[in-house]
Protein backbone atom coordinates (compact mmCIF):
# COMPACT_ATOMS: atom_id res chain seq x y z
CA UNK A 1 0.00 0.00 0.00
CA UNK A 2 1.11 3.43 -0.56
CA UNK A 3 2.47 4.83 2.73
CA UNK A 4 3.16 8.80 1.21
CA UNK A 5 0.76 10.90 -1.58
CA UNK A 6 1.28 10.83 -4.68
CA UNK A 7 1.99 14.54 -5.20
CA UNK A 8 3.32 17.28 -3.21
CA UNK A 9 0.38 20.22 -2.64
CA UNK A 10 2.99 22.62 -3.94
CA UNK A 11 2.47 20.60 -7.53
CA UNK A 12 -1.12 20.64 -7.11
CA UNK A 13 -1.24 24.07 -6.60
CA UNK A 14 1.02 24.92 -9.54
CA UNK A 15 -1.47 22.61 -11.58
CA UNK A 16 -4.12 24.68 -10.25
CA UNK A 17 -2.71 28.31 -11.50
CA UNK A 18 -1.92 26.90 -14.88
CA UNK A 19 -5.82 25.41 -15.24
CA UNK A 20 -6.93 29.43 -14.17
CA UNK A 21 -4.49 30.81 -16.23
CA UNK A 22 -5.40 28.61 -19.29
CA UNK A 23 -9.09 29.27 -18.91
CA UNK A 24 -8.27 32.69 -19.20
CA UNK A 25 -6.11 32.58 -22.35
CA UNK A 26 -9.09 30.56 -24.04
CA UNK A 27 -11.54 33.35 -23.19
CA UNK A 28 -9.54 35.68 -24.42
CA UNK A 29 -8.40 34.06 -27.60
CA UNK A 30 -11.96 33.07 -28.55
CA UNK A 31 -12.82 37.27 -28.75
CA UNK A 32 -10.13 37.79 -31.20
CA UNK A 33 -10.70 37.08 -34.58
CA UNK A 34 -7.79 34.84 -36.31
CA UNK A 35 -10.24 32.82 -38.92
CA UNK A 36 -13.49 30.31 -37.54
CA UNK A 37 -10.77 27.27 -38.27
CA UNK A 38 -7.70 28.37 -36.06
CA UNK A 39 -10.22 29.67 -33.36
CA UNK A 40 -11.22 26.44 -32.87
CA UNK A 41 -8.18 24.80 -33.27
CA UNK A 42 -6.71 27.14 -30.30
CA UNK A 43 -10.04 26.17 -28.50
CA UNK A 44 -9.22 22.75 -28.67
CA UNK A 45 -5.37 22.72 -28.55
CA UNK A 46 -6.26 24.46 -25.09
CA UNK A 47 -8.99 22.28 -23.99
CA UNK A 48 -6.34 19.24 -24.36
CA UNK A 49 -3.43 20.80 -22.41
CA UNK A 50 -6.08 21.76 -19.72
CA UNK A 51 -7.86 17.98 -19.25
CA UNK A 52 -4.37 16.32 -19.38
CA UNK A 53 -2.85 18.33 -16.81
CA UNK A 54 -6.05 17.30 -14.92
CA UNK A 55 -5.24 13.57 -15.80
CA UNK A 56 -1.67 13.35 -15.44
CA UNK A 57 -1.67 15.36 -11.94
CA UNK A 58 -5.60 15.57 -9.90
CA UNK A 59 -5.64 12.05 -11.21
CA UNK A 60 -2.59 10.93 -10.63
CA UNK A 61 -1.54 8.83 -13.82
CA UNK A 62 2.03 10.12 -14.40
CA UNK A 63 2.59 8.18 -10.89
CA UNK A 64 0.75 5.36 -12.03
CA UNK A 65 1.56 1.78 -13.90
CA UNK A 66 1.68 1.20 -17.49
CA UNK A 67 -1.69 -0.89 -17.26
CA UNK A 68 -3.62 2.64 -15.81
CA UNK A 69 -2.43 4.35 -19.08
CA UNK A 70 -3.77 1.99 -20.68
CA UNK A 71 -6.65 1.38 -19.19
CA UNK A 72 -7.00 5.88 -19.48
CA UNK A 73 -5.91 6.09 -23.01
CA UNK A 74 -8.45 3.53 -23.88
CA UNK A 75 -11.13 5.65 -23.51
CA UNK A 76 -10.06 8.59 -25.36
CA UNK A 77 -8.76 6.12 -28.16
CA UNK A 78 -12.17 4.96 -28.64
CA UNK A 79 -13.40 8.51 -28.58
CA UNK A 80 -11.34 9.84 -31.15
CA UNK A 81 -12.38 7.00 -33.90
CA UNK A 82 -16.24 7.63 -33.23
CA UNK A 83 -15.25 11.70 -33.38
CA UNK A 84 -12.81 11.23 -35.94
CA UNK A 85 -14.80 8.41 -38.09
CA UNK A 86 -18.16 10.17 -37.84
CA UNK A 87 -16.28 13.45 -38.72
CA UNK A 88 -14.14 11.65 -41.96
CA UNK A 89 -17.73 10.95 -43.08
CA UNK A 90 -19.01 14.34 -42.92
CA UNK A 91 -16.26 16.85 -44.46
CA UNK A 92 -15.62 14.45 -47.20
CA UNK A 93 -19.23 14.20 -48.36
CA UNK A 94 -18.94 17.57 -50.72
CA UNK A 95 -15.76 15.61 -52.46
CA UNK A 96 -17.49 12.39 -53.47
CA UNK A 97 -20.83 13.49 -54.11
CA UNK A 98 -21.18 17.04 -55.19
CA UNK A 99 -25.01 16.54 -54.97
CA UNK A 100 -25.03 16.68 -51.17
CA UNK A 101 -22.69 19.34 -51.28
CA UNK A 102 -25.10 22.00 -50.66
CA UNK A 103 -25.40 22.59 -46.63
CA UNK A 104 -28.88 23.51 -45.99
CA UNK A 105 -28.57 27.46 -46.99
CA UNK A 106 -32.08 28.53 -45.44
CA UNK A 107 -33.54 26.88 -42.27
CA UNK A 108 -35.86 24.30 -42.63
CA UNK A 109 -39.40 24.39 -41.23
CA UNK A 110 -40.88 23.58 -38.21
CA UNK B 1 1.19 -13.17 2.62
CA UNK B 2 0.69 -10.04 4.22
CA UNK B 3 -1.21 -9.69 7.26
CA UNK B 4 -5.66 -9.34 6.79
CA UNK B 5 -6.65 -5.77 7.57
CA UNK B 6 -9.94 -5.47 8.91
CA UNK B 7 -11.39 -3.65 5.81
CA UNK B 8 -9.82 -5.96 3.46
CA UNK B 9 -12.91 -8.13 1.58
CA UNK B 10 -12.09 -11.73 2.27
CA UNK B 11 -12.19 -12.12 -1.98
CA UNK B 12 -8.57 -10.19 -2.35
CA UNK B 13 -5.07 -12.04 -1.85
CA UNK B 14 -4.03 -8.61 0.20
CA UNK B 15 -4.83 -4.64 0.05
CA UNK B 16 -2.67 -4.09 -2.73
CA UNK B 17 -5.05 -6.22 -5.08
CA UNK B 18 -7.61 -5.17 -4.11
CA UNK B 19 -6.64 -1.14 -4.58
CA UNK B 20 -5.87 -2.19 -7.81
CA UNK B 21 -8.63 -3.68 -8.68
CA UNK B 22 -10.88 -0.68 -7.30
CA UNK B 23 -8.73 1.44 -8.92
CA UNK B 24 -9.04 0.00 -12.84
CA UNK B 25 -12.88 -0.82 -12.33
CA UNK B 26 -12.67 2.84 -11.91
CA UNK B 27 -10.84 3.72 -15.10
CA UNK B 28 -13.21 1.51 -17.15
CA UNK B 29 -16.35 2.89 -15.88
CA UNK B 30 -14.76 6.22 -16.52
CA UNK B 31 -14.03 5.10 -20.35
CA UNK B 32 -17.48 4.12 -20.57
CA UNK B 33 -18.36 7.87 -19.19
CA UNK B 34 -15.98 9.59 -22.18
CA UNK B 35 -18.16 7.26 -24.48
CA UNK B 36 -21.15 8.40 -23.17
CA UNK B 37 -20.43 12.57 -23.18
CA UNK B 38 -18.21 11.27 -26.44
CA UNK B 39 -21.82 10.37 -28.95
CA UNK B 40 -23.07 13.95 -27.70
CA UNK B 41 -20.18 15.74 -28.78
CA UNK B 42 -19.50 13.56 -32.15
CA UNK B 43 -23.07 14.81 -32.56
CA UNK B 44 -22.62 18.29 -31.62
CA UNK B 45 -19.47 18.47 -34.04
CA UNK B 46 -21.38 17.74 -37.19
CA UNK B 47 -24.13 19.66 -36.62
CA UNK B 48 -21.75 22.57 -35.73
CA UNK B 49 -20.21 22.15 -38.94
CA UNK B 50 -23.72 21.97 -40.74
CA UNK B 51 -25.56 24.82 -39.40
CA UNK B 52 -21.90 26.96 -38.32
CA UNK B 53 -23.54 30.34 -38.89
CA UNK B 54 -26.77 29.59 -36.55
CA UNK B 55 -24.52 27.96 -34.02
CA UNK B 56 -22.35 30.95 -33.71
CA UNK B 57 -25.15 33.12 -33.42
CA UNK B 58 -27.02 30.73 -30.72
CA UNK B 59 -23.75 30.59 -29.05
CA UNK B 60 -23.70 33.83 -28.73
CA UNK B 61 -26.87 34.07 -26.40
CA UNK B 62 -24.69 32.26 -23.72
CA UNK B 63 -23.39 34.54 -20.85
CA UNK B 64 -19.91 33.92 -21.04
CA UNK B 65 -19.25 35.50 -18.04
CA UNK B 66 -21.19 33.24 -15.83
CA UNK B 67 -19.76 30.30 -18.02
CA UNK B 68 -16.55 31.57 -17.19
CA UNK B 69 -16.91 32.02 -13.55
CA UNK B 70 -18.04 28.42 -13.43
CA UNK B 71 -15.48 27.39 -14.89
CA UNK B 72 -13.29 28.51 -12.55
CA UNK B 73 -15.16 27.33 -9.89
CA UNK B 74 -15.19 23.76 -10.80
CA UNK B 75 -11.36 24.12 -11.64
CA UNK B 76 -11.17 25.17 -7.73
CA UNK B 77 -13.17 22.30 -6.78
CA UNK B 78 -11.26 19.73 -7.95
CA UNK B 79 -7.89 20.90 -6.57
CA UNK B 80 -10.21 21.07 -3.44
CA UNK B 81 -10.89 17.66 -4.36
CA UNK B 82 -7.37 17.02 -4.75
CA UNK B 83 -6.21 18.36 -1.60
CA UNK B 84 -8.74 15.94 0.10
CA UNK B 85 -7.51 12.82 -1.12
CA UNK B 86 -3.66 14.28 -0.10
CA UNK B 87 -5.38 15.00 3.28
CA UNK B 88 -6.97 11.63 3.41
CA UNK B 89 -3.32 10.02 2.35
CA UNK B 90 -0.69 11.88 5.03
CA UNK B 91 -3.71 10.44 7.42
CA UNK B 92 -5.35 14.17 8.07
CA UNK B 93 -9.07 13.08 9.06
CA UNK B 94 -10.21 17.20 10.05
CA UNK B 95 -8.31 18.51 6.92
CA UNK B 96 -10.09 15.56 4.92
CA UNK B 97 -13.13 16.60 6.38
CA UNK B 98 -13.27 20.61 5.82
CA UNK B 99 -11.63 20.04 1.75
CA UNK B 100 -15.07 17.17 0.89
CA UNK B 101 -17.05 20.25 2.73
CA UNK B 102 -15.27 23.03 0.63
CA UNK B 103 -15.75 20.15 -2.85
CA UNK B 104 -19.60 20.17 -2.22
CA UNK B 105 -19.83 24.02 -1.41
CA UNK B 106 -18.13 24.55 -4.45
CA UNK B 107 -20.01 21.86 -6.62
CA UNK B 108 -23.61 23.62 -5.46
CA UNK B 109 -22.12 26.88 -6.06
CA UNK B 110 -21.93 25.83 -9.89
CA UNK B 111 -25.01 24.15 -10.34
CA UNK B 112 -27.01 27.76 -8.31
CA UNK B 113 -25.24 29.04 -11.47
CA UNK B 114 -26.16 26.97 -13.48
CA UNK B 115 -29.55 27.35 -12.68
CA UNK B 116 -29.94 31.03 -12.90
CA UNK B 117 -28.83 30.41 -16.33
CA UNK B 118 -31.25 27.70 -17.27
CA UNK B 119 -33.90 29.91 -15.64
CA UNK B 120 -33.14 33.08 -18.36
CA UNK B 121 -32.99 30.67 -21.25
CA UNK B 122 -36.21 29.81 -20.25
CA UNK B 123 -37.50 33.10 -19.96
CA UNK B 124 -35.43 34.06 -23.13
CA UNK B 125 -37.59 31.69 -25.04
CA UNK B 126 -34.24 29.54 -26.08
CA UNK B 127 -35.40 26.16 -24.29
CA UNK B 128 -36.29 24.16 -27.42
CA UNK B 129 -39.70 23.20 -27.36
CA UNK B 130 -42.81 25.51 -29.13
CA UNK B 131 -42.28 28.34 -26.81
CA UNK B 132 -38.82 28.91 -28.87
CA UNK B 133 -38.00 31.98 -30.60
CA UNK B 134 -34.66 32.91 -32.32
CA UNK B 135 -34.21 36.32 -34.29
CA UNK B 136 -32.88 36.09 -37.11
CA UNK B 137 -33.60 33.24 -40.64
CA UNK B 138 -32.12 30.50 -38.51
CA UNK B 139 -34.61 29.87 -35.96
CA UNK B 140 -34.50 25.84 -36.44
CA UNK B 141 -31.11 25.49 -37.05
CA UNK B 142 -30.16 27.48 -33.54
CA UNK B 143 -32.97 25.22 -31.43
CA UNK B 144 -30.79 22.40 -32.50
CA UNK B 145 -27.85 24.67 -30.78
CA UNK B 146 -29.91 24.73 -27.98
CA UNK B 147 -30.33 21.12 -27.71
CA UNK B 148 -27.13 20.31 -27.55
CA UNK B 149 -26.28 22.83 -24.86
CA UNK B 150 -29.40 21.84 -22.85
CA UNK B 151 -28.51 18.06 -23.01
CA UNK B 152 -24.75 18.15 -22.59
CA UNK B 153 -24.45 20.72 -19.56
CA UNK B 154 -28.02 18.90 -18.16
CA UNK B 155 -26.05 15.56 -18.55
CA UNK B 156 -23.29 17.34 -16.84
CA UNK B 157 -25.19 19.02 -14.16
CA UNK B 158 -26.54 15.50 -13.56
CA UNK B 159 -23.36 14.06 -12.92
CA UNK B 160 -22.12 17.01 -10.61
CA UNK B 161 -25.36 16.24 -8.35
CA UNK B 162 -24.30 12.23 -8.26
CA UNK B 163 -20.75 13.60 -7.11
CA UNK B 164 -22.38 15.67 -4.71
CA UNK B 165 -24.17 12.64 -3.25
CA UNK B 166 -20.78 10.31 -3.45
CA UNK B 167 -19.15 13.44 -1.73
CA UNK B 168 -22.07 13.64 1.52
CA UNK B 169 -21.02 10.04 1.79
CA UNK B 170 -17.70 10.31 2.10
CA UNK B 171 -17.83 13.16 4.71
CA UNK B 172 -20.11 11.22 6.90
CA UNK B 173 -17.70 8.29 6.57
CA UNK B 174 -14.65 10.29 7.29
CA UNK B 175 -16.73 11.64 10.46
CA UNK B 176 -16.71 8.11 11.54
CA UNK B 177 -12.75 7.49 10.89
CA UNK B 178 -12.97 5.66 8.34
CA UNK B 179 -10.50 6.46 6.10
CA UNK B 180 -6.84 6.48 6.75
CA UNK B 181 -3.65 6.68 4.93
CA UNK B 182 -3.94 3.12 4.58
CA UNK B 183 -7.23 2.83 3.60
CA UNK B 184 -9.10 5.34 1.48
CA UNK B 185 -9.94 4.16 -1.78
CA UNK B 186 -14.04 5.50 -1.96
CA UNK B 187 -12.00 8.69 -1.16
CA UNK B 188 -9.47 8.44 -4.02
CA UNK B 189 -12.01 6.95 -6.73
CA UNK B 190 -14.64 9.67 -5.96
CA UNK B 191 -11.51 12.09 -6.37
CA UNK B 192 -11.03 10.83 -10.16
CA UNK B 193 -15.06 10.61 -10.94
CA UNK B 194 -15.53 14.59 -9.87
CA UNK B 195 -11.93 15.31 -11.94
CA UNK B 196 -13.82 13.25 -14.92
CA UNK B 197 -16.89 15.52 -14.68
CA UNK B 198 -14.31 18.74 -14.52
CA UNK B 199 -13.09 17.25 -17.80
CA UNK B 200 -16.20 17.08 -19.40
CA UNK B 201 -17.08 21.17 -18.32
CA UNK B 202 -13.25 22.18 -19.64
CA UNK B 203 -14.44 20.83 -22.92
CA UNK B 204 -18.13 21.79 -22.85
CA UNK B 205 -17.00 25.59 -21.81
CA UNK B 206 -15.20 26.67 -25.31
CA UNK B 207 -17.38 24.31 -27.66
CA UNK B 208 -20.72 26.02 -26.15
CA UNK B 209 -19.80 29.31 -25.04
CA UNK B 210 -16.96 30.29 -26.71
CA UNK B 211 -17.77 29.25 -30.06
CA UNK B 212 -19.15 32.58 -31.66
CA UNK B 213 -17.56 35.43 -30.14
CA UNK B 214 -15.56 37.09 -32.53
CA UNK B 215 -17.86 37.06 -35.42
Amino acid sequence: MKSEPHVSIRTYALVFLALLVLTGLTTAIAFLDLGGNINTMFALAIAVCKALLVILYFMHVRYSDKLTWVFAAAGFFWLLILIGGTMDDVLTRPQLSPSTASVPAQDYPR
Amino acid sequence: MSKVEPFQAHHFDDVEQQHEASWLGMWVFLATEVMFFGGMFAGYFVYRHWYLQAFAAASNQLDVLLGGINTAVLICSSFTMALAVHSAETNKRKALIIFLVLTIVLGTVFLGIKFFEYHSKFEEHLVPGSAFAFPGPFERQAEIFFSFYFAMTGMHAVHMIIGIGLLTTLVLKAKRGRFSAAYHTPVELTGLYWHFVDIVWIFLFPLLYLLGRHL
